[in-house]
Formats: C-alpha cells, structure tokens, sequence
C-alpha cells in the first residue's frame, strides 16, 4: 500500500488524497426508510506544495465536508489522506497529534471559531494549551505580539474581546490562530465569504504575504470564482460530491460542461465586455437518487444517451489536466 | 423626467442617523445599481421608497421621494398602499420573508392579478403562468399548484420575481435579490431578469455588492458610503474614470485573474459603524488622497467630469489608478 501511494505522490505534494469518501444517512422517519448519501464520493487529488489549489462547485456540494476529511476533523467511510506522503489513518494518535500542528483550518464564519466570552489572548493561546503545548510567561508575551503583528493587528487588542473585532479583525485573529502552532498546510474554507469586499481584498493579500514569508500551503475552498481565479494555481471543480475536473492553473478554459457553466456564471467586472450568461435547464438532482450516469447529464446542452448510462471517469486530458465527461468541450 | 427622484433624503432610527443626504435618480427604462458596505445604507433607501420606514421604527427626517410627479414623503397610507406593489415593486434578498409558506405558490402570483389588476380568477392564473415561463421556471404549470418548501432556493426566489412582475410595475427595486444563492443560480435569475426588465422597458433600482453584476448589467450607478452618496455616475465612468476615490479603491478591490499576484490589498482600515461616523468625510480615515481639511468639513456632492462626487480633493482618478500603480 504505502510504496503505491509513494509511486502516484510525486515528491512535490504536500498533501494527496485518495478515494476519499464520506457517506451520511438520513434516519428514516414514520412512512420513509433510511437513506445513504455521499456527500464526497471518491475524491482524489493532490495538494503541490507551496501552491494554492482552489475547490469550487454549488453550495452542497462537499466542499466542506472535503476540507474537514483532508484535516481529518471526521472519519472517512473509505479512502485515503496523505500528508507528507504519510496515511493519517495508519498514524498513532499521539503521531497524529503532533502532525495536527501542521494542518489547520481557518473558517468562513470567524465568530465560530472564537468563543465571544474569551479575550483575544485566551483564542490565541488555545491551540497551545489543546497541543499541551507549555509556554513560559516571557515566551508567551512574545509569541502572543508576534502573531497578533504577523496579521495585521495592533498588540494593544490582546485583551479585547470578538464583539469588539470588525469583521476583517476576528478574520484576522482566526488566522492567527491557526498559524499558532507554525502550520506548513492552511485549508481556508469560504475564508472572506463573510466580508465586504474592501475587507476581503485585505484579507486575501494577508494570505498572500503570509504564504511567501512562510511558506505555506493552501487548499482554498470559495464560492468566488474570480477571487479563485486570482488566487489559485489550481482550480478542482467538484458536482454532487464528485471531482469533475481539475485545472492545471487559473486561466486553463474548462472543458467538462458543468465546470464551463460554473466558470460562465461569473460576470466580469468590466461594462466594456458584456456577455450573456447561458442560461440552463434542469434542477440539480438530489443527492439521495444520483442517477446512473453523469450527474450533470439533466443539464448538460452536450448530453448523449452515454452520458445517460455510464459515468465518466476523471481522466487526464492534458498534463494535470483531469477531466471527467464522455464528451468535453 | 425621472421616474423616481430622491433629493437629500435623510432618514433616522432612534437616535441614529444612518442616512444622510441621498440624491439620485432612475429615469424611466434605466438600470441604477445601487453599492455600498454592509451598512452603507442601500436597504434603507430601498425601504424609504417602500414607504416601510415606520415598520423599523425609522422616519424620514429631510428631503422630498418623488415617483412619477407624487411627492412620496407626504403620500398617505391607503395611496401608497396602493402604489406599494403595483407601479413599485420590492424583490428582497430572502424570498421567504415574501412568500407565505402555507399558500400554493400560484394563488400568490394570482392574488397579485385579482387585486391589483382586477383580474377573473382565470384570467390571473393564465397570467401567472405566463409569467413564470418567462422567468424560465420549468413546468410552470405544474409548480403553480405547488407549496414554497417543495421549490430549490432559486425558484422560489424567481417566484418571487414573477409575483413582482405579475402587478405590471413600472419600477423595480431589487435588494439583493439573488445574494442567498449558489453562483450559477444567481447569475441565471440576473440574466433572466435584466433581459425582462430590458424587454419590457421597466426601471430597475439593483441594489448589490457585486461589482461584476453592475459592470454587466446596469446603465449607471450610485455608490454609497457610510449612508452618503460618494458618487453618481454613468456605467462606463464607475469604472474608467472613477472621480471618488473609494470608488477607484472598491474597483481595485475586484480581484482579476490577469492580475500581479500580491497587488490586490484591499482598503486599509475598518467599515465604520453609524454608531461612530468619523467627521468631515466619513471616508477620511481610509484613504489615500486625504486633505486637511477632509477629517472636518464635510464634502459636498459636486458634478465632476460626467458624473457627481462629494470629495474636496478634485482628482482625475484615471490619471491617480497610474500614479498608484
Ligand atoms: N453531518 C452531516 N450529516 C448529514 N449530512 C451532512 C452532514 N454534513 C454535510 N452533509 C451533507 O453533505 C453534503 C455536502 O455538504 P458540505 O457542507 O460539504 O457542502 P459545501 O460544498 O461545503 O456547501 P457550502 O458551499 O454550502 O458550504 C450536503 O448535502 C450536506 O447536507
Ligand atoms: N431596523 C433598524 N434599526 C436600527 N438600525 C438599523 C435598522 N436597519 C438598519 N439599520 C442601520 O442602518 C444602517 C444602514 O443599514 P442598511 O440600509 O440595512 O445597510 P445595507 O443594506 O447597505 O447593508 C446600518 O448601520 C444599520 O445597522
Ligand atoms: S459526461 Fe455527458 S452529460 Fe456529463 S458533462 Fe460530459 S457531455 Fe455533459
Ligand atoms: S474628501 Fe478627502 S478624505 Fe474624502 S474622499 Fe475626498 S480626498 Fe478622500
Ligand atoms: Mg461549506
Ligand atoms: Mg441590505
């Protein structure tokens, strides 16, 4: 197993991830019987280190439940996340834990994540205390003005508390604390999902400037296609849980007919280049009666009884390139 | 004439100001898009118009709304029930707050027909359908029986959409209207109702905070900050030639994917919260062009070049985006 995934993991990815599933049951009620979903069926991709692979794809569509699997916030029903060419799964706990320091997560929701009751200082020193981390009081004085510096934010509000924060400042303070424990993997979830686009833009080159200075890694998940576009060297299109395509960087045309339509439905901020959008038919299936073919076919301008019957499997159009459709555009 | 004309509209809430001055205009078949921060005050001019500030416990404190020749401000109830909904529509941002959840969908549409328009029972429903098939909302017949909860979050908003239109309005006030909805959803019912809006000659007031949607959709544009109008200024000027510099900034701020990495920073600095304006120009502590005298007197909204702008420093914002950059 291990020299199988050495053998697919070139040594220039942080993070791989394979096969990777995660399935939920709704507990059936009086007259309905329980039923299965995958809310990520089979999700395989790679992670290059130092990059910034973008997630994109419909509300629901496992973005989240992708990015708590790669941190392995929650058990996958099958497959595999490697970090550093290391399974999470054969690891034991107490190695588990120490590589947790690696890998942590910044949310869309900064007041989620920050208990209102606690000062800023109490939020930054958690994740040290959770990693049983000791700190003696001068190292943690300087610790405590080197991360509060390193996003932007004035030692003075050390002792404020979130309702005091604008929205940007708690995103800050989210992000400090996951850089506390000197992370080299950030998976940023919708991180500016909830700001004001001044505030969002500040962000982002926060992000930026912290992944040159120390050399990070990024999985960024975001409803934001140009912001995607902007920021990432990688785009992965994900449809129901599936990957249906991944693009090799930020201006490679989509060739699977949903990713083209998710790309499409962006309106460019430029009143010189008006462009319709296309417009679609169908509603998405639910997740609970995925049909037998490609999940897309209902909607799909392009679609052939092929498409009806089998699914297409993700396959590399160009070098990492990766498309999943019977008759790409 | 402008069909609706908003001149110095300044509106209180208790002891807050959240507005201050609003001027702008929507001439008849215009789409004016309307952005601003969360908090800038683009709801509350919407409701203003409404005529629903007392619902907030909000009133206008100065300034004249004229739509169509009626002065608004001083309309009584029973007239401006009357207007509300018929020759002024509101499509609000969550389509729940529109819909009655235990009401089939196409008796809502319908009663829309019955009583604004006097329509037969028959006549209202054919009505409907009609409507709905223009916003594109498959098998319109069959989804006019059904309830709210059986409909995706974006049909239910195009329902929304269509018992707007089903009144025949001649404006249309849009506050967000698809911001609760996946990209390729909202980017649809946009498309979708612009190109109604455009067909059938309607004035639409879009309020956003998408620029994209603005570049892509609208004739002009007022932009709204801390409750003032920064700048007012026709489509091609917001983003040519922008003549307030927090217009040029909420520009850079739209990331480009032929972009330099690393250049897109975002404006320093905080929203400021109505609780505590700044004073002088409410935009002074974030920006770059600051004069003396802007932390204390206030700007007045003044023409520049094509368009308006309430900022003392007079720039060419074209010539400074250079300069910048
Ligand atoms: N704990 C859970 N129990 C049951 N179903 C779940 C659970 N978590 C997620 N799901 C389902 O899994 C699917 C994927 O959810 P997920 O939160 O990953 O979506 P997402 O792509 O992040 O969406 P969004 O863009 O709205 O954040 C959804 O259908 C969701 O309802
Ligand atoms: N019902 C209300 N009571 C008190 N303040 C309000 C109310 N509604 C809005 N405000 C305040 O008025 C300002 C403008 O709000 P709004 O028009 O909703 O902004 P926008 O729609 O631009 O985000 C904000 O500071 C907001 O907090
Ligand atoms: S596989 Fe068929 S239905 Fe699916 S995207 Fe490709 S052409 Fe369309
Ligand atoms: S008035 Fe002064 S502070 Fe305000 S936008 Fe103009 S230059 Fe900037
Ligand atoms: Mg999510
Ligand atoms: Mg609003």
């Amino acid at each position: 197993m291990a020299d199988e995934a050495q053998a697919q993991l070139p040594s220039d990815n942080l993070v791989a991830v394979r096969d990777l599933t995660r399935e939920y049951k709704s507990s059936g009620g009086l007259f309905s019987t329980a039923r299965s979903m995958r809310a990520v069926n089979k999700v395989s991709l790679d992670v290059p280190r130092g990059k910034v692979t973008g997630v994109v794809g419909e509300s629901g569509c496992g973005k989240s439940t992708l990015a708590r699997l790669v941190l392995r916030l929650i058990e996958p029903t099958a497959g595999r996340v490697l970090f550093n060419g290391a399974d999470l799964a054969s690891l034991a706990p107490a190695q588990l834990r120490k590589l947790r320091c690696s890998m942590q997560m910044v949310f869309q929701d900064p007041y989620s994540a920050i208990d209102p009751r606690y000062t800023i200082r109490r939020a930054l020193l958690e994740p040290f205390e959770v990693q049983g981390v000791a700190l003696g009081k001068g190292e943690q004085e300087d610790r405590l003005i080197a991360l509060i510096s390193k996003v932007g934010l004035s030692p003075r509000m050390i002792e404020s508390y979130p309702h005091q924060l604008s929205g940007g400042q708690k995103q800050r303070v989210g992000i400090a604390r996951a850089l506390a424990l000197s992370p080299s993997f950030l998976v940023l979830d919708e991180p500016t999902a909830s700001l004001d686009v001044s505030i969002q833009a500040q962000i982002i080159g926060l992000l930026e400037a912290l992944k040159q200075d120390l050399g990070l890694t990024y999985l960024f998940i975001s409803h934001d296609l140009s912001l995607v576009r902007y920021f990432c060297d990688r785009i992965v299109v994900m449809y129901l849980g599936r990957v249906v395509e991944i693009l090799p960087g930020a201006r490679a045309e989509a060739r699977h007919h949903y990713a083209r339509t998710l790309m499409d439905s962006h309106f460019v901020p430029d009143p010189k280049h008006r462009k319709a959008v296309t417009l679609l038919v169908g509603e998405i299936p639910s997740p609970f009666n995925l049909p037998p073919g490609c999940a897309f076919a209902e909607r799909c301008p392009a679609a052939s009884p092929l498409c009806q019957r089998e699914r297409p499997l993700l396959s590399e159009h160009a070098t990492g390139h990766l498309v999943a459709c019977h008759h790409p555009a | 004439m402008a069909l609706l004309s908003v001149t110095d509209l300044s509106v209180s809430i208790g002891r807050l100001k959240p507005l201050d001055g609003i001027s702008f205009d929507i001439g008849k078949g215009e789409i004016v898009g309307m952005v601003g921060e969360s908090g800038s005050g683009k709801s509350l001019t919407a409701m203003s118009v409404m005529g629903l500030l007392p619902l907030i416990g909000g009133k206008m404190t100065s300034g004249s709304i004229r739509f169509d020749g009626i002065d608004l401000a001083t309309l009584p109830e029973p007239r401006y029930r009357a207007l509300r909904g018929r020759r002024i529509a509101l499509i609000s941002q969550n389509p729940m707050t529109s819909l009655d959840p235990i009401i089939r969908i196409g008796a809502q549409i319908d009663q829309v027909g019955i009583l604004h328009l006097g329509l037969s029972d028959a006549a209202a429903k054919a009505r409907s359908i009609d409507i709905m098939r223009q916003l594109r909302i498959p098998e319109a017949a069959t989804v006019h029986g059904n309830y709210p909860h059986q409909l995706s979050g974006g049909m239910k908003q195009r329902v929304v959409i269509a018992m707007a239109l089903a009144a025949d309005p001649e404006l249309m006030i849009a506050d967000e209207p698809t911001t609760a909805l996946d990209v390729t959803i909202q980017a649809q019912i946009i498309q979708i109702v612009v190109d109604l809006v455009r067909e059938r000659g309607l004035s639409l007031m879009l309020i956003t905070h998408d620029m994209g949607v603005v570049a892509q959709a609208c004739d002009k544009v007022v932009v709204l900050y801390a409750g003032r109008v920064a700048e007012r200024n026709g489509i091609d000027a917001i983003f040519g030639e922008p003549q307030h510099p927090y217009t040029r900034e909420l520009i850079r701020c739209i990331p480009r994917h032929d972009q330099l990495r690393g250049s897109l920073t975002g404006i320093p600095g905080a929203v400021p919260s109505v609780m505590d304006y700044p004073s002088g120009c409410r935009f002074h502590p974030r920006c770059a062009d600051a004069l003396d005298i802007c932390a204390g007197a206030i700007p007045a909204l003044e023409q520049k070049a094509a368009g308006f702008a309430a900022c003392h420093a007079a720039i060419n914002a074209a010539g400074k985006v250079s300069a910048h950059g």
